[in-house]
């Protein structure tokens, strides 16, 4: 071919190469890719989020019925009758102020599960990398979050609970419980693409875990001794720093948290890997 | 510019045979870890492999529009797969040079209970493009689908010709250095295939590198300046389009023939001597028919009628009173030239004994001839596919100097 008949005017002068070979170095994060694409991520969380609340007749109002309902059902059983304890909080408060991470995380672990088998034809369709996929269903229920959140602000107002100092670090947990969210969502969504009976195993999976957090009682029903075995739960951690900074009452969640935040490292480093190395996969097995 | 864009090396890629199912249950990884001690290291047999593609080599230059063709499953998805980064390669590598934008699929990522505006920035974000992009771009996509009024109804509520169109126009507008194609253009009616292969010329010509897919030779031949021809994985052929082509449609066709008839008479044929069937003169043709007959024909007819693809009949020829001894035979027919467009013609020839069709005659054979013809002379009739009607004619244009 001789130059060709129109000269090409295209929009980026400086030509990218891009090299396609075999998997290697699956445990390199595509960080920058991952930059490239956020608008991706933006519009995949938009989409779950748009979608949801189209196909449900009260749409938002489901993010504060289901804690507010839950928190009703664990108030009579284990606060009345089952007499667990709450830290001197107002049972209310106290249940509410750990369902929200704990909704979050529980939903977040629900849509990451089904996030790749869910858009199976997109992956098999077009590029763009696969890490956006349950890191937007972990980022479209931090939406419902924010609903739900302006729940527990009206409780505080009723029951005149104050927010201290300790308010500041409440982002701080809130991070926390995204990343937990993502690295467990990671493992899930990638397993779950191979293995389908993870989706099923799953509800059972967060129904212990309900148990095995402070949820429905207060870490410090748990003998001294095995605490530090209780903060590799990274939950635990989470839902005390929640409880903590948004109440103020009890102390700050010291060794515990430590623990915790050292797990949400592990579970997300150990999550992407295992996510990137059966990423090169998916488009075949599905 | 003559620069590779893309250039692919010994590019290769392998399923395993297990894994094509859609997929495996935790009971199966269970049962397999049990089973592994027993079983002797590397005892995978090689059939349970599968190359979709192997050992492809090419190279494709900035601004070509280069067109893949093959049987289904040849492996033309793969290649296009393996080059969007869809699926990662087993073995070689390829290189792209700029942007690559791929549209395996009318209507990627679309949802039917957004809206169409809503669609449009979802479907437009997923194949690649800046939501600025997409912004400036909404004007264009919504006209070229002409679905202005429908913009804030559902997906869900649009007519199926309608979805295609916003989806196409949505695709339509990427604007990357390099677009792969797959056979999205089998979709939608004439008109709107029309548009659709109107606008890839377009972006041919605005010097965009295209690859393209596609079992419609007719579109081959009209957007493509070389063609890949892909067999079992591999590259069978490369070359000028019409040389390509012409070698995969007579290769394409089994050596059977449909028989009407008393029984097997007419054993094959050729052009100007060529077996293959394939005629790139503009001028003399002719066609040599062998058959074999039992008895003598007296009186006979003999007929023969070229056929497009929908089943036209492009022209047709009928000798009547024609005598032809018993035994092995050799007609010829002579015509001087042949002026159909470049395509795939079938053929049908009859042959009747005292009498023809309509005087009573008696039918020894019709035959749908294979291979079917092929003509792959040079375009010269209008360069717009609407315009070029079904001969191939070259005219000689000039104004008179007053």
């Amino acid at each position: 071919m001789s130059a060709h008949a129109h000269p090409t005017a295209l929009a980026h002068p400086p030509v990218s190469v891009m090299r396609i070979t075999p998997p290697t170095r699956w445990w390199v994060i595509p960080f920058a890719e991952l930059w490239e694409f956020r608008e991706l991520v933006y519009f995949f969380v938009w989409r779950d989020v748009k979608i949801r609340y189209k196909q449900t007749a009260i749409g938002a109002a489901w993010a504060v019925l289901q804690p507010l309902m839950m928190m009703l059902v664990f108030s009579l059983f284990f606060g009345r009758l089952g007499n667990l304890g709450s830290d001197g909080l107002p049972y209310p408060i106290f249940y509410y102020s750990a369902l929200l991470p704990w909704m979050y995380f529980a939903a977040a672990l629900q849509n990451s599960t089904n996030a790749i088998v869910e858009n199976q034809r997109l992956i098999t369709k077009v590029y763009f990398p696969r890490l956006a996929l349950p890191l937007s269903s972990v980022l479209s229920g931090l939406v419902d979050f924010g609903v739900s959140f302006l729940m527990f602000v009206v409780l505080m107002i009723y029951y005149q609970i104050r927010p201290t100092p300790a308010i500041i670090w409440f982002p701080a947990f809130l991070l926390l419980a995204i990343l937990l969210a993502l690295g467990v969502g990671l493992w899930l969504s990638a397993m779950n693409a191979i293995y389908r009976d993870v989706r099923y195993v799953l509800p059972f999976v967060v129904q212990f875990w309900l148990f095995g957090s402070p949820v429905v009682y207060p870490s410090s029903r748990v003998p001294e001794k095995w605490r530090w075995l209780y903060g590799l739960n990274p939950m635990a951690g989470v839902i005390e720093g929640f409880r903590w900074s948004l109440t103020g009452r009890g102390n700050p969640p010291g060794h515990l948290l430590l623990i915790s935040s050292a797990m949400v490292v592990v579970v997300l480093l150990s999550g992407m890997a295992y996510f990137q190395k059966m990423e090169t996969t998916m488009a075949d097995v599905a | 510019m003559t620069e590779s864009v893309i250039h692919v090396e010994g590019l290769g890629k392998r399923y395993r045979v297990g894994e094509r199912e859609r997929y495996f249950a935790l009971r199966d990884v269970i049962a397999r870890a049990f089973r592994a001690p027993f079983r002797r290291n590397g005892a995978r047999k090689p059939k349970d492999f599968l190359w979709a593609l192997r050992d492809v080599s090419l190279d494709v230059k900035q601004g070509e529009v280069v067109g893949l063709i093959g049987r289904n499953g040849a492996g033309k998805t793969t290649l296009l797969k393996l080059l969007s980064r869809i699926t990662r390669p087993t073995t070689g590598f390829a290189e792209i040079h700029g942007r690559i934008g791929s549209l395996l699929e009318v209507g990627t990522g679309f949802h039917p209970e957004l809206t169409g505006r809503e669609n449009i920035y979802l479907s437009g974000a997923i194949l690649g493009m800046r939501k600025r992009e997409i912004e400036r771009k909404k004007d264009a996509i919504v006209a070229f689908a002409e679905v202005e009024r429908f913009l804030d109804t559902p997906l869900k509520h649009f007519s199926t010709g309608m979805q295609m169109r916003l989806a196409f126009a949505v695709a339509a507008h990427l604007e990357p250095e390099i677009l792969l194609v797959d056979e999205v253009l089998a979709v939608g009616d004439i008109e709107f295939q029309k548009k659709c292969l109107g606008k890839m010329q377009d972006i041919s010509r605005s010097g965009r590198t295209i690859v393209f897919v596609s079992h419609q030779m007719g579109q081959i031949r009209r957007l493509c300046e070389r063609v890949f021809w892909i067999d079992g994985g591999q590259i069978r052929e490369a070359g000028p389009t019409g040389k390509v082509i012409a070698a995969y449609e007579s290769a394409s066709l089994q050596p059977d023939a449909n028989l009407l008839g008393d029984g097997r008479c007419f054993l094959k044929w050729s052009i100007c001597g060529k077996a293959n069937a394939v005629t790139d003169d503009m001028r003399d043709v002719t066609f040599h028919f062998h058959l074999r007959l039992r008895e003598a024909v007296t009186q006979g007819h003999f007929g023969i009628a070229i056929l497009s693809d929908a089943g036209t009949v492009m022209v047709g020829w009928g000798f009547d009173n024609i005598d032809v001894p018993a035994g092995e035979q050799e007609l010829t027919l002579s015509v001087p030239g042949l002026p159909l467009r470049p395509a795939a013609y079938s053929l049908t020839c009859s042959i009747y004994n005292r009498g023809n069709n309509l005087t009573g005659g008696h039918l020894i054979e019709q035959w749908y001839a294979l291979p079917p013809l092929i003509i792959n002379t040079r375009p010269v009739s209008h360069p717009q596919d609407r315009w070029a009607g079904v001969l191939n004619i070259p005219a000689k244009f000039q104004v008179k100097p007053e």
